[in-house]
């Protein structure tokens, strides 16, 4: 989402509030929360009009660590807070803080109609599949199989993939970054910030208590870039350490990665389309260990928002029936006098 | 149509009475709610005191011809005051067997029938449960039955409707009926013909069809030999002013439009489609111009949540829904408690458990509102008593949410929410404004930090911040909380404290709201007390038993929670206390528990509010009379 923006003199500093960071050591969390605070400032939006609003899990602390207006409210509902405050003060800069369980499982369905409706908010999950507060049971996004407190012999479930949904949606921004990579994160951060509408960014975030070893190679640095495709729209879809490998699309239709060389050149490459929705779909079942994990802005267009349709339905109806008046009103009716 | 207001009336044959109750009836696709209330608007406008009631099936088409498919509207007018839609209907309009079968056990001994005979077919009467033609085999013996081809006769006066279809026309049938029971009742056309123009204003023909059968009903009121009387009932002196008919729905919307107004806000309405509830959408969807955001949820916890949201922005924020609504609700309700945002919860009451009695009335969420939710968490109730009241008791639930920064339920219910009666249009210049300050950042001292649960000492509200402020940026959450900062809290005497003081600035709301007011002797015998859309009936069944020189004293409490601080006292005052409810003894229960004052039930759990003969009977067994 984006609002008004005026030139400020903010720091990071300016965005850290009093209160204890209370996640435990080496949790994703805090890296998140530090590229928030220095990614804000840089987006000239006066402090007073940022809020953040969270559900309830290790995620939805959030709000409480950052000094701008921010309410930490129930499990799965922070979305629907948004969109009343989005409402009614349509000049604000909101950011809906979830997870993977508060977004996906207890508050799926608010996910999904925030999305829809397009409401000019900034909506970041983080994903670390499973539940990390209630101390280690399996989320709707755990693999299958997975082990833990409530699935001693693996989860039976289908996971499901956040950036479908999204799409399915129909968000009109949708990306994702990961924890460990600050500087892709804090661009991430910021290009959902100026967009205008929904913005969907999808963290991965590591648990280090209760899933340590989930993202595996993505969480290293000198191995990342061979796992992960930094999306970039209008550009061919090479990754690698060495820029040395591609995606493209096969004979039946669907993205196969190659090596770059002698069969296969960037130009075989898809040219990746950040306004195309079956692209975006196609993309979003891709996952590193069978392919590179597509990271960055995965889906963008523009759409007219909810609070922007909203506000056009009041100016024209008072242009056409002018400012409400109680005595009109109280009158719209049958009317008799009595002396 | 003047023309027909003309005609020459043999004055003999009116009857003058004070007053009448007419039930229309008919398949759910007969039109019977539109009959009834185009019977009323014009009955309203020529002067007479009214109270009407609708009853309709919960589904939206029955099986046609049977008994759970009837549709009902039932207007009482009068020349003097009425507060019911009457206990016992003298006319009854029966379109269909189904329709006499289930109004006739409520119809008055000698009551007027006009039936339409073209459908007491075979295959309706097996429809409707009836064995044998109650036209024909007696069992209608002792009441005035009119028997009219009805639907042959529209048909007939519709012959010139070329272009009509059958179906078209017979669906003129129920202004026929409206007709009729103008010129049995002495009413002008004028107030339905003018609707049918404005109503049909693109199909003209509609409207020409229609109104030709409304005429042609009168016209046959007039010529044929059938009718013995006309009735007139004269205008009632109602206080001077110019009057609309309202309905509770109606009222409550237009008050919570005055709120939002006279505090110079938006108002926010989230909410989920619910029977009874959805008409306060339909009633404020079409006022984006007094800048009304209706916002139509996914569902109903995040309507409660988008309300959670629009009060932090500083909007009037209100959220309407029925019981099965406010159990989802509760969650959110909840946080706006721990979160002390001012906001208003607006549960149309209907008949439980569950999903129960979507369409009927009840009064049995009183504790739920109450007690409904995890943790200590007090909330201010109150209840209207009818359905012009429900105007202005969403302005005092307004004034009450930002005075304490509270949720604050308001409890209505299906029977007040549908039902109508004459309003006294207000001035609205003449309501006061809602003065809301939002602290600023200078207002708070230079350089203070700010402490967003600083309670005002004279009502324990705490400062609305809004988004937006500059050095006002704060968080506010679910979890226990430090008293001043808001900060979370574990520590046992921080989460007393701030238990202790959202009950106290509850509580103290008691301060604000007026005294409870007694009708009848001040002491005696018996004090009848009731609630919500009870009014009517206890009122004139204690209005009954005083003229009849009983000891009897009626209390209508509106503000629930708090009480008014004087009720204790004046339920002391008597020897007996009987508290007259539809659900199974709540208020009651709050009574007892509140006062340890015991107290007698009348409770009645059929989806159908209290008959003033019901009430006046209980007064006479518990008077021992
Ligand atoms: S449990 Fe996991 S997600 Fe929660 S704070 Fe600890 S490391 Fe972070």
């Amino acid at each position: 989402m984006s609002t008004n923006t005026i030139p400020l003199e903010l720091t990071r500093k300016d965005f850290v509030s009093d209160q204890t960071v209370r996640w435990c050591p080496g949790c994703g969390d805090y890296a998140i929360l530090a590229q928030m605070q220095k990614t804000l400032p840089e987006l000239g939006i006066p402090r007073e009009k940022i809020v953040f609003i969270s559900g309830i899990g290790c995620s939805s602390r959030f709000p409480y660590y950052m000094n701008t207006y921010g309410i930490h409210s129930i499990h799965g509902r922070a979305p629907t807070l948004a969109t009343g405050l989005a409402v009614t003060n349509p000049d604000l800069s909101i950011w809906v803080i979830t997870g993977d369980g508060d977004g996906l499982s207890i508050g799926g369905n608010h996910l999904l109609h925030v999305m829809r409706r397009n409401v000019n908010l900034n909506i970041i999950l983080f994903n670390n599949r499973v539940y990390g507060l209630t101390k280690g049971q399996y989320s709707p996004t755990s693999r299958k199989g997975f082990k833990t407190k409530s699935s001693p012999m693996g989860t039976i479930e289908q996971p499901i993939n956040p950036v479908a949904i999204a799409l399915a949606s129909e968000a009109t921004f949708v990306a994702r970054s990961i924890d460990s990579h600050t500087q892709h994160l804090g661009e991430v951060l910021a290009a959902a910030a100026a967009h205008k509408g929904v913005s969907f960014v999808e963290v991965y975030q590591n648990c280090v208590i209760f899933n340590p070893d989930e993202w595996g190679p993505l969480e290293d640095r000198r191995e990342r870039d061979d796992h992960m495709i930094y999306l970039e729209h209008g550009k061919p879809m090479v990754f690698g350490r060495n820029r040395d490998k591609g995606v493209r699309l096969n004979e039946r239709f669907e993205p196969e990665v190659v090596q770059l060389g002698e069969q296969y050149t960037v130009d075989d490459l898809i040219v990746y389309d950040a306004r195309s929705k079956a692209l975006a779909m196609m993309i979003s079942s891709m996952e590193h260990p069978y392919f590179p994990t597509p990271m960055g802005v995965i889906r963008q267009v523009s759409a007219p928002n909810y609070t922007e349709g909203l506000m056009a339905q009041i100016e024209a109806a008072q242009a056409q029936k002018g400012k409400g008046d109680l005595h009109k009103l109280y009158r719209a009716a049958d009317l008799w006098e009595v002396k | 149509m003047s023309d027909i207001e003309m005609i020459e009336h043999d004055e003999e044959e009116i009857e003058e009475l004070e007053s009448v109750v007419i039930r229309f009836a008919g398949d759910s696709g007969d039109g019977m709610q539109l009959t009834g209330t185009q019977f009323s608007n014009t009955t309203a406008v020529f002067g007479n005191d009214i109270s009407t009631m609708p009853d309709f099936p919960a589904e939206i088409r029955a099986p046609q011809g049977t008994t759970a498919g009837v549709s009902g509207f039932q207007v009482n007018f009068s020349s003097y005051d009425v507060l019911t839609p009457g206990d016992a209907p003298r006319v009854l309009v029966a379109m269909n067997p189904a329709a006499l079968k289930t109004s006739l056990p409520d119809l008055e001994s000698n009551g007027i029938i006009i039936v339409n005979t073209d459908t007491f077919t075979p295959t309706n009467l097996r429809k409707a449960g009836y064995e044998s033609n109650p036209l024909e085999d007696g069992s209608l013996r002792g009441y005035e039955v009119h028997e009219v081809p009805l639907t042959t006769l529209n048909r007939e006066a519709l012959k010139e409707f070329t272009t009509l279809s059958t179906k078209d026309k017979d669906r003129c049938q129920n202004f026929f009926a409206l007709g009729l029971t103008f010129w049995l009742f002495d009413r002008p056309l004028g107030t339905s013909g003018e609707w049918l123009k404005k109503k049909f204003a693109h199909k003209p023909e509609l409207a020409a069809a229609n109104a030709k059968a409304m005429e042609t009903g009168f016209y046959f009121g007039e010529t044929t030999e059938a009718f013995r009387h006309r009735y007139r009932i004269r205008p009632a002196s109602l206080p001077p002013g110019v009057y609309r008919k309202v309905t509770g729905n109606e009222a409550t919307a237009m008050g919570l439009v005055t709120a939002a107004y006279k505090a110079g806000k938006p108002l926010f309405y989230g909410t989920y489609p619910i029977t009874p509830a959805s008409d306060i959408l339909h009633s404020l969807a079409p006022l984006r111009h007094f800048d009304v955001r209706t916002f139509q949820a996914e569902d109903e916890i995040a309507a409660m949540g988008s309300v959670i949201g629009a009060a932090f922005g500083g909007a009037i924020a209100v959220t309407g829904t029925s019981g099965p609504g406010i159990a989802l609700k509760s969650e959110g309700m909840n946080l706006a408690v721990a979160l002390e945002l001012p906001m208003v919860i607006i549960d149309v009451q209907r008949g439980g458990p569950s999903t129960g009695l979507p369409t009927k009335t009840e009064q049995s969420d009183l504790l739920q509102v109450m007690f409904g939710r995890n943790g200590e968490s007090p909330m201010p109730v109150i209840a209207p008593q009818s359905p012009s009241d429900c105007f202005d008791m969403a302005l005092q639930a307004v004034r009450m949410a930002v005075r304490a920064s509270t949720p604050v339920v308001m409890l209505t219910d299906g029977f007040l929410a549908n039902s109508s009666e004459p309003w006294a249009i207000p001035n609205p210049d003449d309501i006061p404004a809602i003065d809301i300050e939002h602290p600023s950042a200078p207002s708070n001292g230079a350089g203070e930090p700010f402490l967003p649960y600083k309670r005002a000492p004279e009502t324990g509200g705490r400062p609305w911040a809004i988004p937006g402020t500059p050095g006002l940026e704060h968080r506010i959450g679910g979890l226990s909380k430090a008293p001043l900062t808001g900060n979370v809290s574990y520590r046992p005497e921080h989460h007393e404290q701030m238990c202790r003081e959202r009950a106290e600035k509850v509580a103290r709301l008691a301060e604000f709201i007026p005294e409870q007011d007694v009708f009848g002797p001040l002491e005696g015998e018996l004090l009848l007390v009731s609630w919500g859309g009870t009014y009517g009936a206890t009122r004139t069944a204690v209005q009954k038993a005083i003229a009849q020189g009983k000891s009897v004293a009626h209390v209508h409490i509106r503000y629930l929670n708090p009480f008014p601080r004087n009720l204790g006292e004046l339920l002391q005052k008597y020897h007996k206390v009987l508290v007259a409810e539809l659900n199974g003894g709540q208020l009651a229960f709050l009574l007892q528990g509140k006062f340890a004052r015991p107290v007698l039930t009348y409770s009645k759990l059929h989806g159908q509010p209290f008959k003033i003969s019901e009430i006046s009977r209980k007064i006479d067994e518990v008077l021992g009379s």
